[in-house]
């Protein structure tokens, strides 16, 4: 009797005990994925606050030497904002009406290949984006390299993205207001343009603030597309441009301490744009009704 | 269910009190954006195969077998044995380390943390998403790999026999090792939240039915949750593969490009598919840009293959989940 006590009483300690081992284990776990985001975060305050001056913010790269000090991302942050802006002008309006077509229109079989392909536009790599762009506009269309070429890259990596939230949110709208809007006998465009999407709008707002500030930082398309350049150069559809991703990416590359300096402050400006919209985005978000009670 | 609730109205109604051609007009443009994806889709493939036709004739079998790249030389030397060697590696460790961190994270968000911590951990295992991978890049090739430089010399130490852990040349620093660091990093965000979705449907009656048989936190996790979240995980981490595939700044910046198939994870070199379109675009001729979109073309079919994968095998297991219920 005594025996199979003892027994039973060393499995539970093993059991207790394993108990605490994994659920530390978890915790562990836990502080391995954030200490890279601070670690990011701090290192990148840090070396970009000493770097970052209102000259860096305002002067572009034209004449800077290898190793002079001075110079600054003006030209690239001008190109970022044309870029993403393009992008988002191009994206947002088919993105939503994607979304209305998978939640609003299509059936079965139709919607659902539409949500596959989505699916797989998602999948593409951002450099295959930046490839396709510069093989059709870049080359096949004689475009060359421009802003605007940047911005349909980023289009592209825009739209799945828009798509999605936006299809998540309308999903969201009762079903109870649209049939509302058709028993007062009003056709279906005008119940989803002003009833359907009103009522998700702050919803879709999220969305498309996100999936601008994704985008933002994307570095690889601008490679193949906007290419990159020196000088201020404000009008995105004739020449190559610089973008900010791209500045930090071509300074980081070099060997000169200068150059690695503007890069961190190159950094910590993406950061804080980005950071910005994010924190943008999500208090909207606490504000949509259709989510949050 | 949602999808129940979220078909098309009968439609009869709403065409038989107002006028159809509005409607008929509407529909048409929401239609027409969506075969636009089509469209899209298919302008990617065509016109990178178009580019690509030429650099993959002029090479042959080689541009399988090949480790080299100068393709703007005379002749023309270049294959991608070498990048996939090092895409699949690098993204195949990347996982191996993201995975359990990612699951731990995702099981202590849902199982252990009380509910307002858990959703400020979230947030920040969100923000990982948030961070430009150029940034990742930087911070990678400043402050990483000095800091892995010591880990990987104590790893040598203890388990150098085995020779993917071994540097032959006791230098160790902007390897695949410290490149699939960085990827792990960047692809955690998205398998943590991917499961912890997964995680937070599991049953309630699961859990407390294991709960009531007197099992321990971890067991319960064990007995209800992981086997209830397998697909998913699954799935999940497929998708992280994908994204860590695709991958190009961050691994740019990290690695010291060498072209050649080296099991050696620790030593300095190896290249990845996209990191070699991206420092090697620049410098390229016309028949370098060719043999770039060539390979550019390899990476999308590996990563639409992975995701594919993925999506069949989320869906297959809410599949078998709506049957079993």
């Amino acid at each position: 009797m005594s025996a199979v006590n003892t027994q039973s009483h060393t499995l539970a300690r093993r059991r207790q005990f394993t108990n605490a081992l994994m659920c530390s284990l978890l915790t562990l776990a836990l502080l391995a994925a954030v200490a890279p985001l601070f670690a990011v975060l701090y290192f990148t305050t840090k070396k970009g606050i000493e770097a970052l001056s209102i000259d860096f913010l305002s002067h572009s790269m034209r004449g800077v030497g290898p190793l002079d000090a001075n110079g600054g991302a003006y030209h690239a942050i001008i190109g970022t904002l044309e870029q993403v802006a393009i992008a988002s002008f191009i994206s947002i309006p088919i993105g939503i009406a994607v979304a209305v077509y998978i939640v609003e229109v299509g059936r079965g079989a139709l919607a659902a290949g539409v949500r596959f392909l989505v699916d797989v536009m998602t999948g593409v790599p951002s450099i295959v984006a930046g490839l396709f762009v510069f093989s059709f506009w870049v080359l096949a269309l004689g475009q060359g390299f421009s802003g605007f070429a940047a911005g349909l890259a980023l289009a592209i990596l825009m739209l799945p993205t828009v798509i999605r939230s936006s299809e998540e949110m309308l999903k969201l709208v009762p079903h109870e207001l649209r049939e509302a809007s058709y028993a007062l006998g009003i056709p279906q465009w005008r119940t989803v343009v002003s009833v359907v999407l009103p009522t998700a709008a702050s919803g879709i707002t999220t969305g498309v603030i996100l999936a601008v500030a994704r985008v933002t930082g994307e570095t690889a398309p601008l490679l193949l597309t906007a290419f990159g350049f020196d000088a201020i150069r404000e009008d995105p559809f004739h020449g190559p441009q610089s973008g900010l991703p791209l500045y930090v990416f071509s300074q980081a590359g070099s060997a000169f301490d200068v150059a690695i300096n503007r890069a961190w402050a190159g950094a910590l400006t993406l950061i804080l744009l980005v950071l910005l919209m994010t924190v943008v985005a999500r208090v909207l978000a606490r504000r949509n009704r259709l989510v949050g009670g | 269910m949602t999808d129940v609730l979220t078909q098309t109205p009968p439609t009869t109604s709403a065409r038989s009190f107002a006028s159809s051609r509005g409607d008929a007009r509407f529909r048409a443009v929401v239609a027409a954006a969506s075969a636009l994806i089509l469209v899209l889709i298919a302008a990617i493939v065509i016109f990178l195969t178009l580019r690509a036709i030429p650099a993959v004739t002029e090479m042959g079998f080689g541009f399988v077998t090949e480790r080299q790249w100068f393709p703007d030389a005379q002749p023309p030397e270049f294959g991608i044995a070498a990048l996939v060697f090092g895409t699949l590696v690098s993204s195949f460790l990347a996982l191996v380390i993201a995975v359990p961190v990612a699951l731990g994270t995702s099981l202590f968000i849902v199982e252990l943390a009380p509910p307002r911590l858990g959703r400020v951990v979230g947030y920040l295992v969100d923000a990982l998403a948030a961070v430009p991978s150029v940034v990742y890049g930087l911070w990678g090739v400043i402050f990483l790999v000095p800091h892995l430089t010591g880990l990987q010399r104590t790893l040598d130490g203890w388990i150098g026999f085995i020779p993917p852990f071994h540097s032959r040349s006791d230098t160790y620093g902007r390897s695949l090792f410290a490149a699939a660091v960085v990827l792990a990093i960047m692809i955690l965000p998205i398998i943590a939240a991917l499961s912890r979705e997964v995680f937070q449907q599991v049953p309630r009656a699961h859990r407390e039915a294991a709960l009531a048989l007197g099992a321990t936190r971890w067991e319960m996790i064990r007995l209800a949750v992981l086997p209830y979240g397998r697909s998913g995980i699954i799935g999940a981490s497929m998708l992280g593969l994908g994204r860590a595939l695709g991958e190009t700044i961050a691994v740019a910046l990290v690695l010291a490009s060498a072209f050649d198939i080296n099991i050696h994870l620790f030593e300095p070199g190896g290249n990845t598919i996209a990191a070699n379109i991206a420092t090697k675009f620049g410098e390229a001729g016309s028949n370098g840009r060719e043999a770039l979109i060539a390979s550019g073309l390899v990476l999308l079919a590996i990563t639409f293959l992975v995701n594919v994968i993925a999506r069949l095998v989320i869906k297959r297991g809410r599949f078998n989940k709506a049957k079993k219920r």
